[in-house]
C-alpha cells in the first residue's frame, strides 16, 4: 500500500532524513520508533506532501506521490494525525470534523460526509457529547480523539498518526490504542510515530527503528521486544547495566 | 510443503523492496557497531547511504574468511557479548577456527530457516526425526534440531557416532522415517547395515536430508537405492548461519535460497566481477536479519550458479546448483581427496579418487591408466588445474571427521 525508496529530505539544508526505505502492507499496522529528533514526525510529514521530499520516492497505492501536494495525497486516502492535535481551537467540535471533510464537502452532494460523521460519532460518543463545544475547551484526551476523528473524515484508506499518546492520561492512551485496533478491523492500515515504544509495539505488526534520519532495524513487533538494542534504548530495561 | 508461504512464495518485487529495507538497515548497523566494517568502509571511501538498489550492493568490499580468522574469537561481533546467547563455530578444516555468535532473534530466524527446509523436503510433525550430525559447536545438530522441533516432529538427537551399528539399531527401533547427516555418513551407514545384514525394507526411512558437504547424483541415485529413501541436498555455512542458507524442494532440481534472510551474487572468482545469469562463479552472501554477526558480502570459496527461472514448486525464492565434475567419469566412486603438498619450493595438488567396485575389467591396468587420463584431462579442460591423479582401492576414502569428509589434506608446513 505505501512504498518508500531511499527518502531524503529535511528543512532547507538540512537533511534530516538520510535515505528511508519502508514499507507499509494493506491491513497493518506500522510503527516507527525512535528518540526525539530522529526524524519520525519529519518522516510522516514528508509522506503527507508538508514537507517537500528532496530525493527517493514514495508511492501509495502504486501511485507515486512524492511531487503531488497534501490535498491531492488526502484525496488518494492518506491521511495524517498530526503531533500535537493541531485541532481549531476557536471553532466547535462538530466545525473541526466538517472541515476533515473538506474535499467532499467541495463536491455537491454532502450526504456521504454526513454518513462519515455519524461513524465517527459512534466511534468516539465523547465527541457526539460535545459537539458544539469549542474545541479548545476540551481536555488533551478529547482533543487527541478529536484530531483523530478529524483524520477520518476523510475517509482515509491509511491513516498516519504521530505520537497519539504524547501528554496524555494513560487511561486515554488504552482507549487511543483500542481505537487503533478497532480502526483496523474496519480495514485501516495505520502507520504509527511513537515515543511510547511499549505501547507502540504491543499494537503494531510491525517496526522499524529510526535513528539519526537512518533506519537501524527493522522486523516484527515480537522481534523489536526482543532486541536488546531496542529493550536498552526505547523499553527503559537493563536501566542499572547500562554504565557498566 | 511450504512452511512459509508469505515469504518463501513472495512477489519478486516485494522481495526487492524487503531485501533493500533490511540490507540498508544492516549496513547502517555494521557501520555502528563493528570496528571492521567502519574501518574498511573508510578506506574505501564509501558512503553507505548511496547504496540504493540491490545492485548497488557490488560497489561495497568483500569479506573474506581471513577477515574472520583475524577477527578471532569476537571482533566482529556487532552486539555487546551479553546479548549473544549461542556460540558455534567452523570446524576450522582449512584453518583457524570462525567463531559466530546468535542473538535470541538470530536463533528464532535460524529455526524459521531450517523449518523451512525440513518442511520443503516434506518432513511435517508425523514424521520422527533422526538426527545424525554432531552435537557440538558444529552447526549442523543443533540447527536441524531447532528447526525439526518448531515443526513438531519427533526429534531424535542420536547426534554423529563413530559407531554406525549404534545408529542403525536406533533408526530401526526408534521407527525413523527421517535422516538427516552428511551424505558421506549415510554411505557408511549404507555400507555397515550391509555388513550387519539390515536390509533397507527393516527400517522404516522414506526421506534423507543429507548435506555439509558436495555430492554428486550418483551418490544420491546410490544411497536411495542401499536405504530406500528419497534424498535430497541442502546448503549452508557456519559464517552465514549454518543450515537453512538454501535447500531443495520435493522437485530436487535446485536448492531455494532463503533470499529474505540471506542476498545471493555469484562472481567470478578472479575479476571479481559478477557473472551473467546462470553462470557458474563463487557464491558470495550478505545476511540481512542477523543481529549477533552480519556479514556483507561473504566469500565462501563454494561454486555454484543460479537457476533465474521459477520452480514448479510455487516458491519465487532464487534456486542454486553445486557443480560437480567427478560424477560425470564413468568408472568413479563419488569419493575423492585433494593432497596439497610442496616439492623444492612448488605447490603441487594432488587428486586422490576412489575407484568403483563397478568398473568393468577393474583390474587391467589398461583400464585405469585410461581412467586417469580421463580425470586429468577433465579437470584441466574444466577448471584448469594441473593435478596429479591417483586412484585409490573402492572403499579405501571412507574415512571422516565429525561426520564430514576429509576432503582437503594440506600437507605444506608453512
Amino acid at each position: 500500500m505505501l512504498k518508500i525508496r531511499n527518502l531524503e529530505s529535511g528543512y532547507g539544508k538540512l537533511r534530516v532524513l538520510k535515505g528511508i526505505s519502508l514499507h507499509v502492507k494493506k491491513g497493518e499496522i506500522v510503527t516507527i520508533i525512535g528518540a526525539n529528533g530522529a526524524g519520525k514526525s519529519t518522516l510522516l510529514n514528508t509522506i503527507a506532501g508538508v514537507v517537500k521530499t528532496q530525493s527517493g520516492e514514495i508511492l501509495f497505492e502504486d501511485q507515486q506521490i512524492d511531487k503531488k501536494s497534501p490535498e491531492k495525497i488526502i484525496g488518494l486516502g492518506c491521511a495524517l494525525v498530526p503531533e500535537g492535535r493541531q485541532v481549531f481551537n476557536p471553532l466547535t467540535v462538530k466545525e473541526n470534523l466538517t472541515l476533515g471533510a473538506y474535499l467532499q464537502f467541495k463536491q455537491k452532494d454532502k450526504s456521504p460526509a454526513a454518513a462519515t460523521l455519524r461513524e465517527v460519532f459512534s466511534l468516539f460518543p465523547i465527541l457526539l457529547e460535545r459537539e458544539h463545544q469549542l474545541a479548545g475547551t476540551l481536555s488533551g484526551g478529547e482533543q487527541q480523539m478529536l484530531a483523530m476523528a478529524r483524520a477520518l473524515m476523510s475517509r482515509p484508506t491509511l491513516l498516519m498518526m504521530d505520537e497519539p499518546s504524547m501528554g496524555i492520561a494513560p487511561l486515554i492512551v488504552k482507549q487511543i490504542i483500542r481505537t487503533i485496533i478497532h480502526l483496523r478491523e474496519q480495514g485501516v492500515t495505520i502507520l504509527l510515530v511513537e515515543q511510547n515504544a511499549k505501547a507502540a509495539l504491543a499494537v503494531a505488526d510491525r517496526g522499524y527503528v529510526l535513528e539519526t534520519g537512518q533506519i537501524v532495524l527493522e522486523g516484527s513487533s515480537s522481534e523489536l521486544l526482543n532486541n536488546r538494542d531496542v529493550q536498552r534504548a526505547y523499553l527503559g530495561k537493563e536501566y542499572k547495566k547500562i554504565n557498566e | 510443503m511450504i512452511f512459509n508461504k508469505e515469504y518463501e512464495s513472495i512477489a519478486r518485487q516485494d522481495l526487492d523492496q524487503l531485501q533493500i529495507e533490511r540490507l540498508q538497515s544492516t549496513l547502517n548497523r555494521v557501520y555502528r557497531n563493528v570496528a571492521f566494517y567502519k574501518q574498511i568502509f573508510d578506506t574505501h571511501k564509501i558512503n553507505i547511504e548511496r547504496i540504493k538498489s540491490i545492485k548497488d550492493l557490488s560497489s561495497l568490499p568483500f569479506t573474506g574468511k581471513e577477515d574472520l580468522r583475524k577477527s578471532y574469537p569476537y571482533d566482529m561481533f556487532a552486539v555487546p557479548l551479553r546479548d549473544i546467547v549461542r556460540i558455534h563455530a567452523t570446524s576450522g578444516t582449512t584453518g583457524k577456527a570462525v567463531i559466530v555468535g546468535y542473538t535470541k532473534n538470530d536463533l528464532k530466524m535460524w529455526t524459521e530457516c531450517t523449518a523451512r527446509v525440513l518442511s520443503a523436503v516434506g518432513i511435517t510433525a508425523h514424521d520422527v526425526v533422526q538426527i545424525a550430525y554432531n552435537y557440538s559447536l558444529f552447526t549442523g545438530g543443533f540447527g536441524f534440531h531447532q528447526g525439526a522441533e518448531h515443526i513438531g516432529a519427533c526429534v531424535i538427537p542420536s547426534s554423529f557416532s563413530n559407531m554406525p551399528e549404534r545408529q542403525i539399531t536406533l533408526m530401526k527401533d526408534f521407527k525413523s522415517s527421517a535422516l538427516i547427516c552428511s551424505p558421506s555418513y549415510a554411505l557408511q551407514l549404507a555400507y555397515a547395515m550391509e555388513e550387519m545384514g539390515v536390509h533397507p525394507e527393516a527400517l522404516f526411512l522414506k526421506i534423507g536430508l543429507l548435506g555439509a558437504e558436495p555430492w554428486s547424483e550418483k551418490l544420491r541415485a546410490y544411497l536411495d537405492e542401499k536405504l530406500h529413501f528419497i534424498s535430497y541436498d541442502n546448503y549452508g555455512l557456519t559464517e552465514i548461519i549454518g543450515p537453512g542458507v538454501a535447500g531443495e524442494c520435493e522437485k530436487r532440481s535446485g536448492l531455494h535460497i532463503n533470499e529474505d534472510h540471506f542476498i545471493v551474487e555469484v562472481i567470478d572468482p578472479k575479476s571479481l566481477k559478477p557473472v551473467d545469469p546462470g553462470q557458474e562463479g563463487e557464491l558470495v552472501f550478505t545476511t540481512i536479519t542477523k543481529e549477533g554477526f552480519p556479514l556483507i558480502r561473504y566469500r565462501t570459496g563454494d561454486l555454484s550458479s543460479l537457476i533465474p527461472e521459477p520452480c514448479a514448486c510455487g516458491r519465487t525464492l532464487i534456486r542454486m546448483k553445486i557443480e560437480e565434475i567427478l560424477q560425470k567419469i564413468e568408472g568413479t566412486s563419488p569419493h575423492y581427496q585433494l593432497i596439497l603438498g610442496r616439492e623444492e619450493g612448488v605447490e603441487k595438488i594432488e587428486l586422490k579418487v576412489e575407484i568403483s567396485e563397478d568398473l568393468p575389467s577393474i583390474d587391467e591396468l589398461k583400464t585405469l591408466e585410461r581412467l586417469r587420463g580421463t580425470i586429468a584431462e577433465r579437470l584441466k579442460q574444466e577448471l584448469g588445474l594441473q593435478a596429479k591423479v591417483t586412484l585409490a582401492e573402492p572403499k579405501s576414502l571412507r574415512n571422516t571427521v565429525e561426520g564430514k569428509k576429509q576432503r582437503v589434506i594440506d600437507k605444506r608446513e608453512l
